[in-house]
């Protein structure tokens, strides 16, 4: 299988006045094509810092990441952006729609600064709503929808463009037990029927279970990696 | 890299939501925008005016006159020693280039009868040739002929104020008024042009030369007149034509180079270009005062446009995060500027042109004059505004780090 993201002695460190903190310290990991992978651990573990790098919305201290194929860790703030748009989707624990926009209009944004043109962009918006079930919602405001309904707006914007790496951020974490299993049944849709590769973190182990493959961080360091055996979680 | 019809349409939606802070934004630059366009037309209208002025007293004309007497070392005034004659205009005529018309004029308070009314009056005697280089026009009557002057005819041609003063509502052609004790048959009335200054133009009685220096004024210098009117054919050559004059006169009247002159020369170019600076001057500082407001607006632009950088500090994290660029961001936030500027800008000269139209019902003497340049230059130094004092805003939201960005709240 192709490696869509590959991380090498990953190094990230904060500073904070005299005293430094190495929120990743010499992190190695790599993903590969059709994986479905949760990354847990406590707060400060320093997982939502890997997905920082992973999701190019940040740079490491040191280290090498290649995603898909692609040296990222010396690219421009402009062609990050440009591999944000393409290859990830991104998935927010609190939905981060934009407000006072509709559903529709929310789905198209990735592809309007991928320069679509319009009429395409909402074909394609209008299809991606159809998946996550939504095609009757496409008028709707954030606020006037269920935070289930708002988290599927959100992955539909992360599937929209074809992306081929979707990252969750804890993406249940304002959900009730019900909507989290309705929103982890459709990552399972994606990963399993279109073939989408899938790294998202939670700390709840229920919901770790639906990955195939569990990577546990404690204090920056990856402490357990863990690939399961299909269909175990039933 | 994203289309600008998109990022049009995003720049609408945003200013959409907050229609009132929209509005009130818009109304800095309207305020601004409409200040500098009704002052430019105060400004404009002004200045015609003035040209109008200009022209109706007669344009490129040099008025020659007899320099002042001097009796036992006291100077007097312009005029107390004549010195001009209607010779010295018919040389004129004669012998210099580039004129136009020559006209001899020489003037009197005189005593004015009709009937049981009297008024008070400047009367003229001039040359046929006077009503032309002074732009004056025949409404009512007829303008002097030949024979008038020829045979001392006791004929006058008379102003609006006197017309009305003298006779009231009778049509004054074919009466006969007494000047002085003569009588003095009307013949034509004058077309009323206005004040200029302290003067009304319209208060004067124009009769032959020829009948005012024989029989009408007495005089101690006879065949003297006060004035010689020479107008150019145009401004370019009134100075050349200035100095010709002047040579004329100094070999006529026997002056030697450092001699005293009889006469003096006055161009109305001179006067002209002296008004019209004055106005434009007068013009500028009205517009740059109105312009201090289009800058206030262009602050509060700023002002709200940072405010909404701040607001929208998520919106754009989450923007960035789906793959907006730094050039993105900026032109989003550079647009919205830009639309609200402009859009003030837009209603700015609508109201500015319905302000400087309105202006003429209020008042008669200021009067305003719309001119395409003075949208032209509204509308860009709105355009201006708007990309100057969104600049700085735009710059700073597409600085954002996208991870910041996302977690505010």
């Amino acid at each position: 299988m192709r490696k869509v993201i590959e991380v090498k002695n990953l190094i990230k460190t904060y500073q904070t006045g005299d005293t430094s903190f190495n929120a990743l310290n010499n992190v190695s990991l790599t993903v590969e094509e059709g994986e479905f992978v949760a990354i847990m651990g406590a707060s400060g573990s320093g997982k939502s810092t890997l997905m920082n790098m992973i999701g190019c919305l940040d740079k490491p201290t040191s280290g090498q990441y290649f995603l898909d194929g692609i040296d990222v860790s010396t690219m421009t703030s402009d062609e990050l952006a440009n591999i944000r748009n393409k290859k990830l989707g991104f998935v927010f624990q609190g939905f981060n729609l934009i407000s006072r926009t509709t559903a529709l209009e929310n789905v198209q944004l990735p592809m309007i600064y991928a320069g679509i043109k319009e009429s395409e962009r909402i074909e394609r918006a209008k299809r991606a709503l159809k998946i996550v079930g939504l095609e009757k919602r496409e008028s709707h405001m954030p606020n006037q929808m269920s935070g289930g309904q708002q988290q599927r707006v959100a992955i539909a914007r992360a599937i929209v463009n074809d992306a081929p790496i979707i990252l969750a951020d804890e993406p249940t974490g304002n959900l009730d037990t019900k909507t989290s299993i309705e929103v982890m049944e459709f990552f399972v849709d994606l990963n399993e029927k279109h073939n989408k590769t899938i790294v998202l973190v939670t700390h709840e182990p229920d919901i770790a279970e639906y990955c195939k493959r569990v990577v546990k961080f404690r204090d920056g360091q990856i402490e357990s990696d863990i690939v399961k055996v299909k269909n175990d979680r039933f | 890299m994203i289309d600008f019809k998109s990022t049009f349409k995003m720049a609408i939606k945003s200013l959409k939501i907050n229609k009132m802070r929209s509005a009130l934004t818009s109304l800095g630059i309207i305020i601004g925008v409409s200040a500098v366009i009704i002052m430019l037309g105060i400004g404009t209208g002004a200045s015609q005016k003035v040209q109008a002025n200009m022209e109706s007293m007669g344009s490129n004309i040099l008025t020659v006159r007899s320099a002042s007497a001097k009796a036992g070392g006291v100077r007097q005034g312009f005029g107390t020693r004549p010195s001009l004659t209607v010779k010295d205009a018919q040389e004129i005529e004669k012998t210099a280039d580039n004129i136009d018309a020559v006209a001899v004029l020489t003037s009197e308070n005189k005593q004015l009868m009709y009937g049981n009314q009297n008024w008070s009056s400047t009367v003229y005697g001039v040359s046929k040739s006077y009503l032309y280089v002074k732009n004056y026009e025949i409404v009512n009557g007829r303008t002097f002929s030949n024979e008038d002057s020829r045979n001392y005819s006791k004929v006058a041609i008379i102003g609006a104020t006197v017309a009305s003063e003298l006779f009231g509502d009778i049509d004054p052609v074919g009466r006969v008024m007494r000047v002085g004790n003569i009588p003095f048959k009307v013949i034509g009335v004058l077309k009323s042009k206005g004040q200029m200054g302290p003067f009304d133009q319209d208060d004067i009685v124009l009769i032959p030369i020829t009948t005012a220096q024989r029989k009408v004024f007495g005089t101690s210098f006879p065949g003297t007149v006060n004035q010689i009117l020479i107008k150019g054919e145009d401004s370019d050559t009134l100075s050349a034509l200035e100095s010709e004059v002047n040579s004329i006169l100094m070999a006529r009247h026997h002056i030697g180079k450092n001699q005293e002159k009889d006469f003096e020369i006055r161009n109305s170019a001179e006067f002209q270009e002296r008004m019209q600076s004055t106005v434009q001057v007068f013009s500028i500082l009205l517009a740059s005062i109105a312009s201090v407001s289009l800058l206030v607006g262009g602050i509060g632009i700023m002002n709200i446009m940072l405010v909404s950088v701040t607001e929208r500090t998520k919106e754009i994290g989450i923007r960035m995060a789906i793959g907006a660029n730094v050039q993105d961001i900026r032109l989003q936030f550079l647009l919205e500027s830009f639309l609200l500027s402009m859009i003030g800008g837009f209603i700015g000269i609508i109201v500015g042109v319905v302000g400087a139209e309105s202006i003429k019902f209020f008042s008669d003497e200021v009067s305003s004059v719309i001119t395409v340049g003075s949208i032209v230059l509204a509308l860009g130094f709105s355009a201006f505004v708007g990309i100057a004092f969104g600049y700085y805003p735009a710059y700073k939201a597409s600085l954002l780090n996208p991870i910041d960005a996302l977690r505010y709240e």
